[in-house]
């Protein structure tokens, strides 16, 4: 179908936006891989700048907060992820039961999509986290219970409740596309075959969700391993909340340790790569883009 | 799927979807509320509801110390304006990725996604040092051009699910009918393509509109959007929820508003090629 | 007055005139504290006098020091003027980063800067940034729950005494705790703080080889301490508690007892923020006998970065701001209550400021404040809840995240004095220092 002449229009239509993603892509990582083979201390003009192979790359994985880094990012990736897939797919089932005010409440749930992560953070840390003046803490006082320091007792579970909150909706919509277009017949031809809600639940709406939940895993990953505003907004990284992306940022911003940074910048990327590649292997075959 | 069900179900769904969705929608909510209390009735034990005494002094403390309509208005420049340059580079590319598709379409694909992996605070000073170079440092260029690029890979991404499913058909009949590819895109592609460009594009406008590293660290006073104006309000000394919340409000509520009267759009092209 | 007023009015009218043809825009970054949005809306008084305006950067602390950080180290050029602290200015100045203001005009009279202030901000005695205000750290307590725990608050007290009056004022069933102190992770914040604390129980940051301390029990006898008092008589949660987390509870008459900037005495004692109000006592920050009190020095002040094209107008504003013109206006439109402290010997020597209730003993705490001096054994490094070293910072907040972990009861103190030892000796090394 496709000629030479449009092969070459395709290619040209393709290339902006490659060469743009491609300097975008190169030039930040080419000075960070540079960077990260130098001694580069802006704030100690006294030490002279130099090549220091790869010093930084060793200080930086064998410093004490490296794995906990990464497992904490892990642990709040995977923990998001979950908690919006589970709780998405029971929305979006719930969603497209006959009720009234369907729009209504649709609106209601995608309204936290559309919130900044500044302001959703700022609003949770201390309008309800606040162990003095917050709703949970008022909450929990009137049900005579002591209220929680979510924060700092619970400051990783925190954490995945906020972002989870704001990555519900995303979740929820795309579930709900993917529930609308199921087929009914199918279902109802099962009800009559005998099948139970959880039979026709695992057997025929689950499989067709399979690529809906794979794009909801995909995106959501691509954002959640850099989120940083969450963290620097409630903890600042205190109480087991120093994610790889935060790491870096103490070492690139704090201690003005552009060199150090750099080096854990390219670890984030490989992190971030063997993430990609591991999520393709499990739930690529559902995506035959 | 929907099917006709008993009214005693329906009225079961509407209050657990009712009870759900307004525990969902409950933090702002409360956020909204607040910006109407004074600082003391914000912190009040037993919290208030409804009965307080509603005054707009907070909206009015907010608007005498920043200037809400020009960080407005770099929002409105900065997410829109890399929206539409997004696209503009987005849908040729999308496009010929879909219907003229080769054996590294999908390779390029992902690789596009993986760019966005990149951790934002590792390249801050390089691309701190380049903005500065360039002169481009606080201007709503700069920043424009920096929002496109990080929402590029997504745009492309969710173009090319979309005119993936315009059956290639009828682009072949068009072509029999003697249609140039401009008149093959203009007329016959755009037509179809028009749900999904709109919600790529309002999906984008929030994404450049919520983005709150670079804008935060490449401006200072003139191209400063609302997320500069939120961290000035994030924490003072003394009390703050009620001001908190006003300027809370002030940032959210365009997108709030825009996102609900467009949500029909941006579900419907918001698929992702999820449906089959 | 009336002639003063119209003399100053005809002075303005005159340097418009002359300066209009220079007219600046002025980018200046600043922290959202109370004094600095004070600041902003008397903007209008300068570019009056002067001709030139100002946009104003208004950020959070966290916020405002990572962005004039980058900007600063890569030379970005996005502010004519900072504001920054008195860690920062000697650093900063050493690598000639800022303009160094030792051409300000006689009017300006910069001997009448508090001499603590003056030395904090300067580097081999040049001054590079201009103290806004300054501030000690003091005990702010409640005259009223003191008096009905039977008590009476020494001027000077100590540790040992604090911590049985904390106990005998928490009432916890009526939401009273004995005391409110800083546990927030940040070098800024709880690590201020406990760093500080140190100081009075003998411990400091390195040994003169540049060792970390952390090993030694002067450390383990403050955060047993402090960790001890918080669980008595401590809120909730006070290990997430920062100024801003304290100010609020003391506000709101849940604190006995608040051990923090000499600023806030300013807050607690406005009716319009604080129930507390009328019932509010200062005295000394606590000491152990050891030699050293418990109280920091820090300054926020005004610098230009070296970067800047506008250097005169930058000055011309900095002198605005940090002059005692300022502090009347201040007055005029709010009151002597409200001024901007800590800065100026001039103001301590005024009659109406001296009526205010906190003068004197922020003066005190001040005075008593030796960044020079800081620790009760000797120490390679200047200031006194900092260690005026560029790496500080960084280390600093890691440090104070390990304490903030033990505040939660997520591990033992002897974990986090382990951790903080291999942080902090790590770093170092990696500096060079070792």
């Amino acid at each position: 179908m496709a000629t030479q002449q449009s092969r070459s229009a395709a290619r040209l239509m393709m290339a902006p936006a490659v060469v743009l993603l491609l300097g975008w892509m190169l030039v930040p990582l080419i000075m960070t891989l540079y960077f990260s083979f130098r001694r580069y201390l802006p704030n100690r003009p006294d030490i002279e700048p130099g090549w220091v192979g790869f010093e930084n790359y060793a200080r930086f994985i064998g410093s004490s907060s490296f794995w906990p880094a990464v497992q904490t990012t892990l642990i709040i990736v995977g923990g998001v992820l979950v908690i919006t897939v589970v709780l998405g797919i029971i929305l979006a089932l719930l969603l497209d039961q006959p009720m009234w005010g369907q729009g209504a409440v649709r609106i209601l749930v995608i309204a936290p999509f559309f919130v900044m992560p500044t302001v959703s953070a700022l609003v949770w840390k201390n309008m309800f986290m606040d162990p003095v003046n917050g709703i949970l803490a008022h909450l929990w006082k009137f049900f005579g219970a002591t209220p929680v320091q979510w924060l700092s007792q619970a400051s990783l579970e925190s954490i995945i409740m906020i972002v989870s909150w704001q990555w519900l909706p995303f979740a929820t919509l795309i579930l709900l596309t993917a529930v609308q277009s199921l087929d009914s017949e199918q279902l109802e031809a099962a009800e009559m075959d005998g099948a139970s809600y959880l039979n026709r639940f695992w057997f025929i709406i689950l499989p067709h969700l399979a690529r809906a939940v794979t794009i909801v895993i995909l995106i959501q990953t691509i954002f959640l391993l850099s989120i940083f505003a969450e963290i620097f907004v409630t903890t600042g990284g205190a109480f087991g909340t120093r994610t790889l992306t935060y790491l870096i940022f103490q070492r690139v911003l704090e201690s003005q340790n552009i060199g150090l940074g750099s080096a854990g910048g390219v670890y984030a990327i490989i992190l971030a790569n063997i993430v990609a590649i591991f999520l393709m292997r499990i739930v690529g075959k559902n995506l035959d883009a | 799927m929907a099917r006709a069900v008993t009214t005693n179900r329906k009225i079961l769904n509407t209050a657990i979807a009712w009870g759900i969705g307004l525990l969902i929608f409950f933090p702002i909510l409360w956020t909204i509320l607040t910006s109407f209390k004074t600082e003391a009735q914000a912190i009040a034990d037993p919290p208030v509801f409804l009965f307080f005494d509603w005054t707009l002094e907070n909206y009015a403390v907010v608007q005498e110390r920043s200037n809400y309509m020009r960080f407005l208005m770099n929002s409105i420049i900065i997410a829109g304006g890399s929206t539409l340059l997004g696209l503009l580079i987005a849908v040729p590319a999308a496009w010929s990725m879909a219907f003229v598709p080769s054996r590294r379409t999908k390779d390029i694909l992902l690789w596009m996604l993986s760019t966005k992996m990149l951790p934002a605070v590792g390249v801050l000073y390089p691309i701190y040092l380049i903005f500065i170079q360039l002169g481009i440092l606080d201007t709503r260029v700069g920043l424009t051009v920096v929002l496109m690029l990080i929402n590029l890979p997504i745009m492309v991404w969710m173009l090319y699910t979309y005119f993936k499913e315009i059956p290639g058909e009828i682009l072949e009949a068009a072509r029999m009918d003697g249609a140039s590819l401009r008149e093959e895109i203009l007329y016959v592609l755009t037509p179809m393509a028009v749900p999904g460009i709109a919600s790529t594009l309002l999906l984008n406008f929030i994404l450049a509109w919520n983005e709150a590293f670079w804008t935060l660290n490449l401006t200072a006073a003139k191209a400063a959007p609302l997320t500069a104006f939120i961290a000035s309000y994030s924490s003072p000394e003394g009390l703050f929820y009620a001001k908190l919340s006003a300027a809370s409000t002030m940032a959210i509520a365009p997108i709030l508003i825009l996102g609900w009267f467009s949500q029909k759009q941006l579900v419907r092209g918001l698929t992702f090629g999820a449906v089959k | 007055m009336k002639l003063r007023n119209a003399l100053i009015a005809a002075s303005a009218i005159v340097s418009v005139t002359s300066t209009a043809a220079l007219a600046e825009t002025l980018t200046i970054a600043t922290v959202n504290n109370g004094d600095m949005i004070r600041m902003q809306g008397l903007t209008d008084d300068f570019t009056e006098k002067t001709g030139h305006t100002v946009e104003w950067v208004t950020l959070e602390e966290n916020v405002l020091r990572q962005r004039v950080t980058t900007d600063i180290t890569t030379k970005g050029g996005a502010f004519d003027i900072m504001t920054i602290g008195m860690y920062e200015t000697p650093i900063w100045g050493a690598n000639g980063w800022l303009v160094p203001l030792n051409d300000l005009s006689a009017e300006y009279n910069v001997d009448d800067i508090l001499p603590a202030m003056r030395g904090g901000l300067s580097h081999d005695g040049t001054l590079y940034a201009a103290p806004f205000y300054g501030e000690s750290s003091m005990i702010m307590y409640r005259t009223d729950l003191m008096e009905a725990a039977g008590l009476e608050m020494p001027d000077a007290p100590t540790w040992t005494f604090i911590r049985e009056a904390a106990a005998a004022m928490t009432d916890r069933d009526a939401e009273i705790n004995g005391i409110c102190l800083r546990g927030k992770a940040g070098w800024g914040e709880g690590g201020a703080f406990i760093t500080a604390m140190s100081n009075s129980f003998g411990a400091r940051w390195f040994d003169m080889d540049w060792n970390a301390q952390f090993d030694t029990q002067p450390w383990k006898d403050t955060l047993e301490f402090y960790v001890g008092m918080m669980m008595e008589s401590g809120p909730p949660g006070y290990a997430t508690n920062g100024f801003n987390e304290n100010l609020s509870l003391f506000q709101q008459g849940k604190c006995g007892m608040w051990i923090d900037a000499t600023v806030a005495a300013s807050f607690v004692t406005n009716p319009d923020d604080s129930e507390v109000a009328d019932s509010v006592g200062f005295a000394l920050a606590p000491d152990n006998g050891l030699g050293k009190r418990s109280n920091w020095l820090w300054a926020w002040a005004l610098a230009i970065p070296a970067g800047t094209q506008k250097t005169d107008a930058a000055k011309e504003f900095i002198e605005w701001a940090t002059s005692t013109g300022y502090i009347e206006l201040v007055a005029e439109n709010e009151g002597w209550a409200n001024v901007p402290p800590g800065a100026r010997i001039s103001l301590y020597e005024n009659p109406n400021y001296q009526a205010v209730p906190f003068a004197q003993m922020t003066l005190d705490s001040i005075l008593s404040a030796d960044p020079n001096n800081s620790t009760v054994e000797e120490s390679p490094y200047v200031g006194i809840q900092f260690a005026a070293i560029p790496e500080f910072a960084g280390i600093a907040t890691e440090v104070s995240q390990e304490f903030s972990a033990v505040y939660a009861g997520q591990q033992s103190i002897d974990e986090a004095l382990e951790k903080a030892q291999a942080i902090t000796n790590d770093a170092m090394e990696a500096a060079g220092y070792r």
